[in-house]
Formats: C-alpha cells, structure tokens, sequence
C-alpha cells in the first residue's frame, strides 16, 4: 500500500553542498515542466470557454485572451445545437447522469455482497464462480456488442438509458466483485468464525461485521464505478442514438464532424461539462482513487 | 484496473468455515427448511452475478464467436459459413495496417508511460514539498474521458488551432508542426496523448513500489558510494520488477482495447494512418453491415488480450504457490 514505510533517509541530502543544490534544482525543474506539460490542456480549454468565437479563429487555441464571457457556458449548456437537437449539453449531462447513479450503486451493491460471500464462505468450486465473475474484467467490449445488442432489443431497452444501466451494471459487477474480494480477505477469519459460533448467519455477519468494515473499499468502488461509468464511450454510441446519448458521444458528434460552422468556445464548455464530474470525485476522493489502482498490483 | 489473481487460494483459507462444519443445535438428520437455506444464502447470493457473469463471459463470448464463423452479412444469419471472414479480414489492407499500428502503439505507448512514470515517481520520491500536489496534477489525466483528452489534445495539436498557429502568430512564420494531419506522424501524436493520460498511472504503481523498498538496501549503497541515480537504477528499480510486469500487462490492456481516444483525436486517420483493431470491429459490424467479419476482428481483439494476459495470470499463480511454498 502507498502510505506505509518510506525509507529513512534523504536522497537529496548526500554528496557536497553545490551538488545537493544542483540535484534539488533539476528535480524541482523537471516536476514544474511536467507539471506544466500536465495541466496545460486544462488551462486552454478553461481559457476558450470564457471566449469569443472571432478571437478564436483569429488567433487560435493558444493565444491570450482579451474579452471574456460566461455566456458560452450558458449556451453549451441550455441552447447548443449538438446533432440537429438545440437543447444544449443539459440533455446529454443528464443521460450520463440517469445512467451513472444506479448504475454504480447496483454495480458497488452486488460487489460487496459478493466479494463478502467469495471470501468469506468458502464453498466447492468458489475459486471458479471468482475466477468466471472476473474474466469479465478482461473481456473485450466488442465481443459482447452484438449479443448485447440483440438482448437489449428482445427485452425492450434497445436505445434506452436503461438498458444502458443494465450494461454497465454487468460490467461493473466484475470490477466491484475483484475489488472487494480482494478487500475482504485481509479480514481475518476468527472474527468470522467467533460470530458464527455465537449463532450468527450469513446476513448479520455481513451487517455487523463485514459492513462496519467496509467503507473504504465502498467509496473505492463508488469512485472507479462512477469515473469508469461517466467516461465511456462504446457501448453508448452503439447502443443508443439521437437525444438519448451519454454526453461522450454528444462530444464526439458536434467535434468530429468536419463540416460547418465552428463554435469553439461552445464547444470548449461542452467539453468542460463532461470533464468536470469525474473530476470533482477525483479531486475529492484521490487517495481512494490511488488505493483502487494500487489494490492487487502492489504486494 | 486490478490485476487478477484469479484461483489462488487466499491467505486465510485454511481458516475459512465451512457451511458442513457448522456447529448448529439442531439434529443433523432433520435440519429444519430454514436451517438448509441458510446453508444455502452464499450460493444464492452469489447466483444473479454468477448467472450475468456465465451469460456475460462464456454466452456472449461464444455467440460471438459463432458469428464470426456465421454466415451473417447486415443482419445475423446463423448458418455455418466457415473461416472465410478471418481470411477475408487479414487479407483487407485496413486490418492488416490497424494490427500493425496496434503493435507500434502499444510498444511506444506502454515503453513511453513507463519511462515517464517511473521518472515522474524517482521525482516525487525525492522527499518533495507539497507531494499530494504534484501527485494530483500527474494522475488526474486519468480521471478525465478519452473522448475529452482526445478532443482536447486534437485542438492543441490541429495546425489551425493549436501550436503551429500559436508559433506563426508568435513571429515564426516558418514554425511547422502538423503531425496530426501528417500521414506518417499522426500515430506519434496518438502515442503521446495516450502517455499523458496513462504515465500518472505508472508513476502512482511505481511510486507505491519506491516506498516498499527496504531503506536499508539504499543506505548499504550509499555508504558504498554510489550515487543516486546509480542506486536508483542497479538497487532500487531491480527490486521492484515485478511491479513493472503488472503495469505493462495493465497498459498492453488498456493499448489493445484503445478506440475512444483515436475516434476523439483523428478519427483514425488520416486516411488508414491511425486505424486500430476497435475502430475496424465498430466499423465492420456497424456502418459496413459485415457483422460476420466485424466479429472475427472482435475475436482476434479477444486473441490479443489473452495472449498478454493468459501468461501473466499463470505466472502470478505461479509466484504466488512458489512463496508459499517457501514461507512453509
């Protein structure tokens, strides 16, 4: 894990006086280029959101700005033409937010259940039903589009946000599954096992020992989900169309589109609105964020 | 991402009840219907998921599969046809070029993120102020679509829009920078933009790794007089190798399964300059009507993954029955 020892000494530290100047020079030189480099797509685009079309075409992406308005905001958001429909990104934020939020919380529900009962309750062949549950992880989407496609239109949700949420939360069951399966082995056993001889069932186990337990691996879940679920692209651009699309596919239809007029700065916005979520849990939950991605990697 | 230890038994197993065990009052020849059930609730719990998982992995994966053996041109048509399709598609000049590029990409993708990561986490593991800071601006790429990043990254590479125009209006008339509408150079900007999302990944695993490595190791060395860059690479990075394995296999994933930031970033061209495997598979199966070839190009997507990853889930079960073996 990330927050454990860190070795007791001080690389920067060693050797004469002007070489630790130098070193501590050129570490702190290269994180500010990096940094730089990092952050400048965020800066540019926050930038030409605030700017006029003419000044854009004029000068390009990377200039400075002279005049700034927030009114491309309100238009990306309220009255933007994305595919013929004028309704603005609104529309689609809220397709991708309809779809996220059950979707992660059924996803992040059953995870923890599972990852509980495949930890917890040994039984014959349970290494199978974890190892089948997590090839779903690796599983490459296009295998699954046609087949998909086919149930999502025999059971009515072709061109749904609900089946959307039906897609993702099968998905996502296989990242939650392997998140909290992996979580829940480091519980020990006796506290299982001394429940269990008190007469404790599978059920209150889980409530009041396995829950209280839980939330760290709960908001690593709800992070990954959420992120994962917003960002995606595929299965929204096959499976839906029209006004019904996640905003990723809203992007992609108003900037990949060659012809016409440009609306930068609208677009810019655009592009804000759908960055700006995954973000703000980003921001708010970093070290969980990290945790997920170092859970199983690092041993 | 999490790597998959899929089978290997868990520390505790040894430990784990056992439904059989369980020591329960009642009398074991006439155990109430409650009593069974409750033997049952793991199972029964774990049957929805397992149901998805069975249709989700083996069903969908098998259909597939049939189709791509299938007869299906627009609509599914499932007579057997044979392997035709496969011939078909590795005999089309566009697969054959999104295959190759595939390979170039994932190679300068996964090389270049861990190039970058590993310097981005020797940097921060330099007892730097306002880490978390530094942390969260090289990791936050990762928290943002493809389809931004892409999108983003197509502004600021466009000759129109971005740097060419930013140096011409600078003064430097001369200033030549269109490798996004460059044949020959477009994949390059892919790889890049692909490393900028993906470096803050390597560098939070690698850097995760610098911090398990025991102090004691880098003061011996010290004392011995190497100097840091020389213990970085002979003592600390040697040690923490596998790391490294579990990063590649992670970003070969993310490289193999790559379309949302090509479709953002070039559409994959110019022409076929940029056309990898996924884009193919979306194209065939979707505006082309050949479903039967799109599914093949799914499948050799399939083949792909598991070459990377087959190996690799053998060899961590391998290391993991090896410790445990050593550690009694």
């Amino acid at each position: 894990m990330a927050e454990t020892t860190h070795q007791a000494f001080d690389p920067l530290a060693t050797g004469s006086h002007a070489r630790q100047l130098r070193a501590k020079f050129t570490v702190y030189a290269l994180l500010v280029f990096f940094a730089l480099l990092y952050l400048s797509p965020l800066v540019i685009i926050f930038m030409n959101s605030f700017r006029p079309l003419e000044e854009i075409v004029r000068e390009g992406f990377i200039s400075a700005p002279n005049a700034l308005s927030a009114q491309y905001w309100v238009e990306a958001w309220s009255s933007f033409c994305i595919g013929g429909n004028c309704e603005g990104v609104s529309r689609y934020f809220s397709n991708t937010l309809i779809m996220t939020i059950p979707a992660t919380i059924l996803s992040t529900a059953f995870g923890v259940v599972n990852g509980y009962a495949l930890s917890k309750w040994r039984f014959k062949y349970d290494t199978w039903v974890f190892g089948l549950i997590t090839l779903g992880v690796f599983l490459p989407a296009q295998m699954t589009l046609l087949p998909w496609a086919f149930v999502l239109g025999k059971i009515g949700l072709s061109n749904t946000i609900g089946g959307l949420v039906l897609v993702h939360t099968v998905q996502g069951i296989s990242f939650t599954t392997l998140f909290c399966r992996n979580y829940f082995v480091a519980v020990p056993d006796d506290l299982i096992k001394a429940a269990r001889i008190d007469g404790a069932g599978f059920w209150r186990i889980f409530r009041r020992i396995m829950l209280p337990l839980s939330p760290p691996i709960l908001i690593v879940c709800v992070i990954w989900q959420f992120t994962g679920i917003w960002n995606e692209f595929l299965f929204g651009t096959v499976f839906t169309s029209g006004s019904n699309q996640p905003i990723t596919s809203a992007i992609v239809a108003f900037s990949g589109s060659g012809t016409g007029e440009r609306h930068y700065n609208v677009e810019a916005a655009s592009v804000i609105f759908a960055a700006l979520p995954p973000l703000c849990v980003y921001v708010l939950g970093g070290k969980y964020f990290v945790r997920g991605l170092t859970s199983g990697a690092v041993k | 991402m999490t790597i998959l230890r899929a089978g290997s038994p868990s520390a505790g197993a040894e430990l784990s009840t056992n439904s059989n065990k369980k020591p329960m009052m009642q009398d074991p020849s006439q155990p109430s219907l409650a009593a069974r059930l409750a033997r049952w609730t793991p199972q029964m719990v774990l049957f929805p998921t397992l149901a998805a998982a069975f249709m989700y992995v083996v069903v969908f994966s098998a259909w597939t599969l049939w189709i791509s053996v299938s007869q299906s041109t627009l609509l599914p048509n499932m007579t057997y046809g044979g392997f035709g399709e496969y011939a078909a598609l590795w005999k089309s000049k566009r697969w054959v070029v999104s295959y190759q590029n595939l390979f170039l990409f994932g190679a300068l993708y996964v090389l270049g993120s861990l190039f970058v990561g590993t310097l981005l986490a020797i940097l921060i593991d330099q007892r730097v102020r306002f880490e978390s800071v530094w942390r969260t601006i090289f990791l936050y790429p990762l928290a943002i679509s493809f389809i931004v990043t892409g999108t983003v990254w197509r502004w600021i590479f466009h000759p129109q829009t971005g740097v060419e125009r930013a140096l011409n209006d600078l003064g430097w008339l001369s200033a030549n920078f269109d490798w996004i509408t460059d044949r020959d150079m477009a994949l390059y900007v892919v790889v890049f933009t692909g490393i900028w999302h993906a470096s803050g990944f390597a560098m939070a695993l690698i850097l995760a790794g610098l911090r398990s490595v025991d102090g004691d190791l880098i003061k011996a060395a010290q004392i011995d007089g190497a100097s840091m860059p020389r213990i970085y690479r002979k003592v600390v990075l040697p040690t923490i190798w596998p790391i490294f394995i579990a990063v590649t296999v992670v970003l070969l994933q993310f490289a193999i399964k790559t379309y949302d930031l090509v479709v953002a970033l070039t559409q994959g061209g110019p022409g076929v300059a940029t056309t990898v495997p996924a884009i193919v598979v979306y194209d065939l199966m979707f505006q082309r009507g050949q479903i039967a070839q799109g599914a093949a190009a799914a499948v050799m997507i399939l083949v792909a993954l598991a070459i990377v990853i087959v190996p690799y889930i053998i060899w961590t079960n391998w290391r993991a029955k090896k410790e445990g073996q050593t550690h009694g």
